[in-house]
C-alpha cells in the first residue's frame, strides 16, 4: 500500500435518512492518505450518498465527519475549506456549459484560490495537457465527446490542488468506447499518490488501483477488504451475490 | 436491400424538389374545386384591402393643409400629424426649449445602441449610463442641483463596490484608494447627518429649468420604459433569488412580494403612488409625481421579471448547483459566475416579451396625469380645428411604438444568436 499512516478522512458513527429511508446506517470509515478506495454496491445502496457526504453536497444528520482534520459543520467557512481540498468528479461530467474549457478549468482557482489568471490558465493548461486535450482548450463542453468532457471535469478538479478526489460513477454515462480513457488517466493519476475515493462498477480499475474495495449495501457497509482477496473470496452472501451477477458477463 | 453486400450499397442522394413556384401554387392553392374558388376570392378580397387602404393612405392623403377642413372629402389627412408632431413627440414642455427633449431622445436612443453591442459590456457600459443619463436628465431638466449627501452617498456606494470587485485583481494600492473613496462619503454622510459639516451643492444651470410635470411626450414614454426596466431587471433577479432562499424570511417576502404586486393592475399601483403615498409622507415632504410613476413601474415589472428568471433558474439541472459547491464557490460567485448566466440565456425570449409589454403598458401613467407618447398624441384630437381624424393620429403612433418594439424583438434575437454561439453542438 502507497499510504503513510496518516488518515485524511474519518467517518464515525455516520447515519443518514432520507425521510423515513435510513440511506447511510452507522458508517465507520478511515481513510490513509494516498489511499485508493474503490466503493461498489446495487444501485440505491446509498455509495454515493456517502462520498457526497464527504464534501457536504449532502448533510449527515448524526455522526461525526473529518476531513483533513476539519471536522464537517453547519459552518460555512468549514465547508468551503473542505470543498478546497476535496475534488470532485461527477457522473454527468456537470462542465459549465457556457464557459470555454480553459475557463472552465480556471475558474475556481481564479475565484476561490485568487489566483492571478496568467498563472491558473498555465496550470490548466499543463492540467489538459495530461488528460491529453489540450487542443480542446477554447471549445465549449457541448463541442466535446462525453469521454473528452470527462476527462475536462477530472483536470478541472485537479486544477484547485485537491488532497483527495472523490469520483461518482465516474463512467457510467459514457458510451463503452469512451470508457477506457477516461480510467487510463484515473489510473494515471492513481500512479502519482492521490487519495481517491471511487463509486464504480468498474472491476477491471479496482484490481488495478484499488488498495480497498468496499461493498455497500441498504446503506451499511457490509463488507470491505484488499481486491484480489475481495473478488477472489467474498464471505458476505450479498457480496457474493452482487459480485455474481456483475462479474457475470465481464 | 438486406441482399446487397455492404461495399455496393450506394449513397442515395435526397428526392429532388422538382416544384418550384407554380408547382407549390398548383399543390398548395389549386388542388381541388374548393380550394381554387378559396384561393381566388381571398386574392380578390386582399387585393380590395390593399387597394383601398393606399388610396386613404397615400393617393388621397392630403400632405399639408391649414385647417382639418381642407381634409374633409379627402383620404388620410397627414396634414394633422404634420400640424401636430411637435405635441405628439413632446407633449406640453415649453415650445421654444423642444430642441432639449429632441436631444434628449437621441441621447437616450445613442445610449441603448450602443449599450446593445456586445463589446459593450464592461466597464465602459458604465461611462455610457453615466454620461448619457446625465445628458438626457440635463436637457429634460435645464438644470441640476447636486446636493452634498448625493455626493457623499454616491462616493460610498461606488468605492464599496469597486474595492469589492477588484479585491482580488487590483494592486493593493488602487483598492485602497477605492476603500478611501467610500470612507470619505460614509465620513462625509454621518458627519452631515449629525450636523457639524454645513450642506453645500454644485449647482449646474445650464438652461432654463422644465419640471417634470411639463415634461411628455415620447422622452416620457421612454424614460419611463428605459429607467423603469433597467432598476426593475436587477431587482427583479433579487425577487427570484430570494423566492428560492432557504431561508423562510427572505422566502416569505419574496413570495409575498411577487404574487401581491402581480395580483393587482398596474392602474391601482399608480394610483396609490400618486394619491396615498402623499397621505401617509411627512407634511411638507413630496415626491416628484413622475419619479413615484417610475417607482411603481419599477415595483410592478419587477415582480414580473422575477416570475421570469425563477423560471431559468429551476430549468438549470441540479448538477450545476453542486458542480459550483463542489468546487469551493461560494453564493454570490456561484450565482453571479455560473447560474445567472444560463438561466438568463434561457429566458431572453419571454424576458423581451415582457418588456415590450412594459413599454407600452407605460402609457398607463395617464392615469394620475403623466402624457406619455399615445396620451399626447391623444391631446392632438382635443384641438377643434383638427377635430374628426383619430386614425390618422392613431395610425402614427401605433407606427412609432412598433419601430421601438420591433428593434427591441430583433434585438433579442441577435442576443440568442449570440450568446448560444459555440455553446450548441
Amino acid at each position: 500500500m502507497a499510504t503513510n499512516g496518516t488518515s485524511v478522512i474519518q467517518l464515525k458513527g455516520v447515519n443518514k435518512w432520507y425521510g423515513q429511508f435510513h440511506v447511510l446506517s452507522d458508517i465507520n470509515l478511515d481513510v490513509k492518505e494516498g489511499e485508493k478506495i474503490v466503493i461498489c454496491g446495487p444501485s440505491g445502496s446509498g455509495k454515493s450518498t456517502l462520498i457526497r457526504c464527504i464534501n457536504r453536497l449532502e448533510e449527515h444528520q448524526q455522526g461525526d465527519i473529518v476531513v483533513d482534520g476539519v471536522t464537517l459543520s453547519n459552518d460555512v467557512k468549514n465547508i468551503e475549506s473542505i470543498r478546497r481540498e476535496v475534488g470532485m468528479v461527477f457522473q454527468s461530467f456537470n462542465l459549465f456549459p457556457h464557459l470555454t474549457i480553459l475557463e472552465n478549468l480556471t475558474l475556481a482557482p481564479i475565484w476561490v484560490k485568487k489566483m492571478p489568471k496568467k498563472e491558473a490558465e498555465e496550470i490548466a493548461m499543463g492540467l489538459l495537457k495530461r488528460v491529453r486535450i489540450p487542443e480542446q482548450a477554447n471549445k465549449y463542453p457541448g463541442q466535446l465527446s462525453g469521454g473528452q468532457q470527462q476527462r475536462v471535469a477530472i483536470a478541472r478538479a485537479l486544477c484547485m490542488r485537491p488532497k483527495i478526489m472523490l469520483f461518482d460513477e465516474p463512467t457510467s454515462a459514457l458510451d463503452p468506447e469512451m470508457v477506457k480513457e477516461v480510467l487510463d488517466v484515473m489510473i494515471e493519476l492513481a500512479g502519482e499518490g492521490m487519495t481517491m475515493l471511487c463509486v464504480t462498477h468498474e472491476m477491471g480499475f479496482a484490481r488495478a488501483v484499488a488498495d480497498r474495495v468496499i461493498f455497500m449495501d441498504r446503506g451499511e457497509i457490509v463488507e470491505q477488504n484488499e481486491p484480489e482477496e475481495f473478488f477472489a473470496h467474498p464471505k458476505n452472501e450479498r457480496t457474493k451475490t452482487f459480485l455474481g451477477q456483475i462479474l457475470h458477463h465481464g | 436491400m438486406a441482399d446487397i453486400p455492404a461495399g455496393e450499397r450506394r449513397q442515395l442522394a435526397p428526392p429532388v424538389d422538382e416544384t418550384g413556384a407554380l408547382g407549390w401554387a398548383r399543390r398548395n392553392l389549386f388542388s381541388g374545386w374548393g380550394n381554387g374558388i378559396t384561393t381566388v376570392v381571398l386574392i380578390v378580397a386582399v387585393v380590395w384591402l390593399v387597394s383601398s387602404f393606399l388610396n386613404w393612405a397615400v393617393i388621397n392623403a392630403v400632405w399639408t393643409a391649414p385647417s382639418g377642413q381642407e381634409c374633409r372629402g379627402h383620404g388620410a389627412c397627414w396634414a394633422l400629424i404634420h400640424e401636430k408632431y411637435r405635441l405628439i413627440f413632446f407633449g406640453t414642455y415649453p415650445y421654444e426649449q423642444q430642441w432639449r427633449p429632441l436631444l434628449a431622445i437621441l441621447a437616450m436612443l445613442t445610449m441603448l445602441v450602443l449599450s446593445s453591442d456586445r463589446r459593450m459590456w464592461n466597464t465602459r457600459l458604465i461611462w455610457i449610463w453615466t454620461i448619457g443619463s446625465f445628458v438626457t436628465f440635463l436637457l429634460m431638466f435645464g438644470e441640476f442641483n447636486i446636493s452634498s449627501g448625493l455626493i457623499y452617498f454616491v462616493a460610498l456606494v461606488v468605492g464599496a463596490i469597486v474595492q469589492s470587485v477588484r479585491s482580488t485583481t487590483g494592486t493593493p494600492a488602487e483598492v485602497w484608494g477605492w476603500r478611501a473613496v467610500a470612507g470619505v462619503g460614509l465620513l462625509g454622510l454621518v458627519l452631515r447627518i449629525v450636523g457639524i459639516i454645513p450642506a453645500w451643492t454644485i449647482p449646474i444651470h445650464a438652461f432654463t429649468y422644465v419640471e417634470t410635470g411639463l415634461w411628455g411626450g415620447l422622452p416620457v414614454t421612454i424614460i419611463l420604459a428605459t429607467y423603469g426596466l433597467v432598476f426593475a431587471f436587477p431587482y427583479g433577479v433579487l425577487l427570484a433569488l430570494g423566492r428560492r432562499s432557504k431561508l423562510p424570511l427572505i422566502k416569505g417576502l419574496c413570495v409575498g412580494f411577487i404574487e401581491l404586486i402581480r395580483g393587482v393592475p398596474l392602474i391601482s399601483l399608480l394610483i396609490m403612488a400618486s394619491v396615498m403615498l402623499p397621505l401617509f409622507l411627512p407634511s411638507g415632504m413630496t415626491i416628484d409625481k413622475f419619479l413615484r410613476a417610475l417607482v411603481a413601474v419599477i415595483l410592478f415589472a419587477g415582480a414580473y421579471i422575477a416570475e421570469i428568471i425563477r423560471g431559468g433558474l429551476q430549468s438549470l439541472p441540479k448538477g450545476q448547483f453542486e458542480a459550483a459547491d463542489a468546487m469551493g464557490l461560494n453564493y454570490p460567485q456561484k450565482t453571479l459566475l455560473i447560474i445567472l448566466p444560463q438561466a438568463l440565456r434561457v429566458v431572453i425570449p419571454p424576458l423581451i416579451n415582457t418588456f415590450i409589454g412594459f413599454f407600452k403598458d407605460t402609457t398607463l401613467v395617464l392615469i394620475i396625469g403623466i402624457f406619455d407618447f399615445l396620451n399626447a398624441a391623444n391631446q392632438a384630437l382635443v384641438d377643434p380645428a383638427w377635430a374628426g381624424f383619430p386614425a390618422e393620429i392613431y395610425l402614427f403612433a401605433a407606427f412609432v411604438y412598433f419601430c421601438f418594439c420591433f428593434s427591441m424583438s430583433r434585438y433579442a434575437k441577435y442576443l440568442e444568436i449570440e450568446l448560444n454561439k459555440g455553446t450548441r453542438r
